[in-house]
């Protein structure tokens, strides 16, 4: 094959991306088989890469002041090159729409269109996590409408009114979602046209709810007491508020609702973290080497690309100064080619702990990986022996009721398996959040709003537990009363408005009686 | 199949609501911190923003998270030492760059969020309780005005601007150099063919090749461009700021041991005022500062704004200083004067008359503008009612005005602005 490199400078030009682009696209359709959306590569500024950046990877966003403030800590970070600008933000839409910085090189451009028009493209196309809880042709639709509904209730009934409302609905956002059921697909147009009815049909369904007026007081009986409201405990805040809280307005209502469904859309990137970028960034390396195979790009692209790929899959090690947390793009990329290995060059180890990949198609192995699991289950199912020695993972146990660390396992034979499961763990978002879910209502007394917390292996809540109940409380309009509960047992409660202490009621007030000075 | 598009040129500003909505939400931080920068900052440093800071847990969007406590376990890369079942002491503090924990270690100013704030926003805030209409503030805050001036040749330009005469005369030139070469060999080609025609008449592949030769001489010739983009040549028009004269700001205040603080803070605002409007309308200006209680003196802007003195007050030694400084080192003639003074009204009875001498005689004729500001919720004294009778005399340019707060600040230009603007 002839080495005629497709460009050899390091400018950029729209004929050479689309050039790279169309190569990029062939070697992953025909050679690997990735199937994707198709792509909108957009080039744009450094500015608009920052708004980009402050709108939390959303084309379009309604106003709200917390982007506000993304923006503007990106914006000193980046003038005072404290940090660079992210490489590339890819919108799980249809096309895919993927955003290229103009000051970028040829060869980074290249390798941001791998990586996202067809690593995490072919993702978000494939994954079984964003094909049932998010509608990628509907988004942006979606997306219009929300923008344009909050600005017009900005009109209607003020900046302040909504922003303390989004406020609230932020601070809940993660407490929005089913994570079980599979929501309705999303379309603006249906959106308008269904929005008004809902909230008619929504208003009457709490007034129902609320109805003070007795049907028949002579059959009000213990069990209409008795009987718990919900009668299952809700774990989606946001929809039980939408749907139950009784002052809310009809728009207040729709606005909960808009931060739901895009809490909702977000919820799978959320838990795919290590396996999209892993994967996006698998192909990249793939896909670019491939490139270099046929001899379509030069020596100096290769050490160029190669310099940028190493820095994004480094891991620093607990100690070091730069060191936040495991490296999602790290762990991803290094089990995946790992997975690749156990396929095409199995040890006798592997054979042991995999024996069902082992020697199998690396391709299709890989792409079944990447459709039917999530972080969490993807590290319990292929982090193997080999990856958990590179990496030198080890675990620390960090208990209260002791006054020493312990180091519960670490690479070794006897370990292997107790850090493959507590690296699992920690990205179950269920152990990462606190377990918080809506106990009962008090219908027919003072409309009080109980919520039970379940804590996970003795974990209080954190400090902002108080200013999260007022939110709560803005939002449902009554009382808030928090209980933590360990198993069974009920560790302590919290209360807005907050309960007088006890001691203090039984106490003579004289402070009362002191005249002022 | 994938789309590429140029976004570049959309809009650039997306976030500028969302900033608009974080200012707003915290207008009464970036307030106070433009306060103090006022307080800090030198009366004529105006031309920047300034840079803000907000404790973070002010602008914290909280969620429900874990707290310290119960049984955390982590699972850590880079293990060198470890063996599993080792007990390690607990570290102090923030946990060894532990993730998750809130407490930034290393590093300072973690808690606190800082930003930059434009100079207009800057000015807009600390003009805000002034109460300045919009107009004024556009006065103030406008850009200056130029005057587009020829500025020669220029290789870059817009089309509306190209030089005809120069284009084709460098045209001519890239013509004649590039095609000089060439244009040399056609004619050796020429005389040879026809010398050749002449000696050896049957020579024919002799006579085609230099044909051949001639007519790829001539295309060679026909393809360099007639014009060609790097010709083009533009009239070079530069902006020239309009010449303006120059004029010279007297700040006296009374700094006696009446005057507060407070009372500086807010004719600090008061001479801002007067000197953006001055910057606005003339290109040089000097400030002068002097200070007086008993003796006046001239003295550096700290100084001014932050030393204390006690004992009485002459204001009559603060105007002949002036006088003098004017005789010195600002002739009227080149110079455009106007005198910002600030007092809390007190002034020895005896002294008032004379003060209102001195103006009447000797200072205001040579005036532009005179504004008298008297920080005090009293009862006027003497020197108000002298000042009066000057004011009848220089209706024009003579203001007199009582400040209780900020607000008050502003109708003592009034008067000043609707002049300027009409004419």
């Amino acid at each position: 094959m002839s080495r005629t490199p497709i460009s050899t400078g390091s400018e950029w030009t729209f004929e050479l991306i689309r050039e790279y682009d169309q190569e990029i696209g062939r070697i992953a359709h025909e050679v690997y088989g990735l199937d994707t959306y198709p792509n909108q590569i957009e080039v744009i500024t450094a500015e608009q890469m920052m708004d980009a950046y402050a709108s939390v990877g959303m084309p379009l966003g309604y106003h709200h002041w917390s982007y506000g403030k993304h923006f503007l800590a990106t914006e000193k970070g980046y003038r005072r090159g404290h940090m660079g600008l992210a490489y590339e933000i890819v919108i799980n839409s249809d096309p895919c729409i993927a955003y290229l910085m103009e000051e970028n090189t040829m060869c980074m451009q290249a390798l941001v269109i791998a990586h996202a028009s067809y690593g995490h493209n072919s993702f978000f196309k494939g994954n079984y996590l964003f094909r049932s809880w998010t509608d990628a042709s509907a988004i942006i639709d979606y997306l219009v409408f929300a923008k344009q509904y909050i600005s017009e209730c900005e009109e209607r009934y003020g900046i302040d009114a909504v922003e303390d409302l989004l406020d609230s609905c932020h601070a809940l956002m993660n407490y929005g979602v089913d994570r079980y059921k599979r929501p309705y697909p999303i379309s603006a147009a249906e959106e308008r046209q269904r929005q008004r009815e809902r909230e008619e049909h929504l208003q009457r369904q709490v007034n129902e709810l609320w109805r003070t007026i007795p049907v028949n007081p002579h059959h009000h009986t213990e069990a209409d007491d008795a009987a718990r409201y919900p009668s299952e405990p809700q774990e989606n805040l946001l929809y039980f508020i939408e749907k139950n809280a009784p002052l809310l307005e009809p728009w207040q209502r729709e606005v909960v609702r808009i931060v739901r469904k895009i809490a909702q859309y977000f919820y799978p990137q959320r838990q795919t973290q290590v396996m999209n970028e892993g994967w996006a960034t698998f192909w990249h390396y793939t896909l670019l080497n491939h490139l270099y195979d046929e001899g379509k790009v030069t020596d100096g692209f290769m050490m160029e690309f190669l310099q940028s790929h190493t820095s994004v899959v480094y891991q620093p090690p607990f100690d070091s100064n730069w060191y936040s947390g495991i490296n999602p793009y790290a762990l991803g990329f290094a089990m995946m080619q790992d997975i690749r290995r156990i396929c095409e060059h199995p040890t006798e180890e592997d054979r042991r702990w995999f024996p069902d990949i082992a020697g199998s198609d690396w391709l299709e192995t890989l792409k079944f990986a990447m459709r039917t699991f999530k972080d969490e289950s993807f590290i319990l199912q292929y982090l193997s022996p080999k990856v958990i020695r590179d990496f030198k993972l080890f675990a620390i146990v960090d208990d209260e009721a002791d006054d020493h660390l312990e180091v519960a396992a670490i690479h070794d034979d006897s370990g292997y398996r107790a850090v493959r499961e507590l690296l699992a763990a920690q990205y179950n978002l269920g152990n990462r959040e606190p377990n918080i879910q809506v106990w009962s209502v008090d219908r027919r007394g003072d409309r009080s709003l109980s919520l039970r917390h379940q804590r996970h292996q003795g974990k209080p809540l954190g400090e902002s537990t108080n200013e999260m109940l007022r939110h709560l409380h803005r939002l449902w309009g009554f009382d808030i009363h928090l209980q933590s509960l360990d198993g069974n047992r009920v560790i302590s409660e919290a209360h807005i408005p907050p309960r007088p202490e006890p001691e203090e009621e039984r106490l003579p007030k004289f402070d009362l009686n002191i005249p002022p000075i | 199949m994938s789309y590429v598009i140029d976004r570049r040129l959309n809009g650039k500003n997306k976030s500028t609501v969302n900033r608009q909505r974080f200012l707003r939400r915290y207008k009464s931080h970036i307030k106070k911190a433009v306060e103090d920068a006022v307080g800090r900052r030198s009366i004529t440093d105006i031309e920047h923003g300034e840079s803000i800071s907000i404790p973070n847990r002010d602008i914290d969007e909280p969620i429900f998270h874990h707290g310290k406590g119960g049984r955390q376990t982590q699972v850590h890369p880079g293990n060198r030492e470890f063996a599993s079942g080792d007990r390690i002491a607990r570290p102090e503090g923030g946990g060894g760059g532990q993730g998750g924990s809130q407490a930034g270690n290393s590093g300072e100013g973690m808690d606190e969020f800082v930003f930059q704030i434009t100079q207009d926003e800057f000015l807009d805030f600390m003009f805000e309780d002034l109460a300045l209409p919009n107009l004024v503030k556009r006065q103030l805050t406008g850009t200056d005005t130029f005057k587009p001036v020829r500025a020669g040749i220029s290789q870059q330009g817009n089309p509306s601007r190209i030089n005809i005469v120069r284009s084709m005369r460098a045209a001519q030139a890239r013509r004649i150099a590039l095609g000089g070469g060439s244009r040399k060999r056609l004619r050796e080609a020429r005389a040879e063919l026809e010398q050749l025609r002449l000696d050896h008449p049957d020579d024919l592949s002799g006579i085609q090749r230099l044909q051949e030769e001639i007519s790829a001489l001539r295309n060679r010739i026909e393809r360099i461009p007639f014009l060609d983009t790097f010709d083009l040549r533009y009239n070079l028009i530069v902006k020239q700021p309009t010449p303006s004269s120059k004029a010279v700001m007297f700040c006296l205040m009374d700094v006696s041991g009446s005057m507060t603080q407070a009372t500086k803070d807010l004719a600090k605002r008061f001479y801002i005022l007067l000197y953006l409007f001055l910057r606005r309308n003339y290109e040089r200006i000097d400030v002068v500062f002097i200070r007086h209680h008993t003796s006046a003196k001239e003295v550096d802007e700290e100084e001014f704004f932050y030393s204390r003195e006690t004992g009485g007050t002459i204001v009559s030694s603060a105007l002949r200083l002036m006088q003098q400084i004017i005789e010195d080192r600002y002739p009227p003639g080149e110079w455009n004067l106007y005198c910002a003074q600030a007092s809390d009204g007190d002034n020895w009875n005896d002294d008032s008359p004379i003060c209102r001498d001195l103006l009447v005689r000797q200072i205001m004729p040579a005036m532009q503008y005179y504004c008298y500001v008297e920080i005090t919720p009293r009862e006027h004294q003497t020197l108000w009612h002298e000042y009066e009778a000057v004011a009848e005399h220089f209706a024009d340019s003579f203001a007199q005005q009582q400040i209780v707060d900020a607000g008050d600040i502003y109708p003592v230009f009034r008067k000043l602005f609707q002049k300027r603007m009409a004419t």
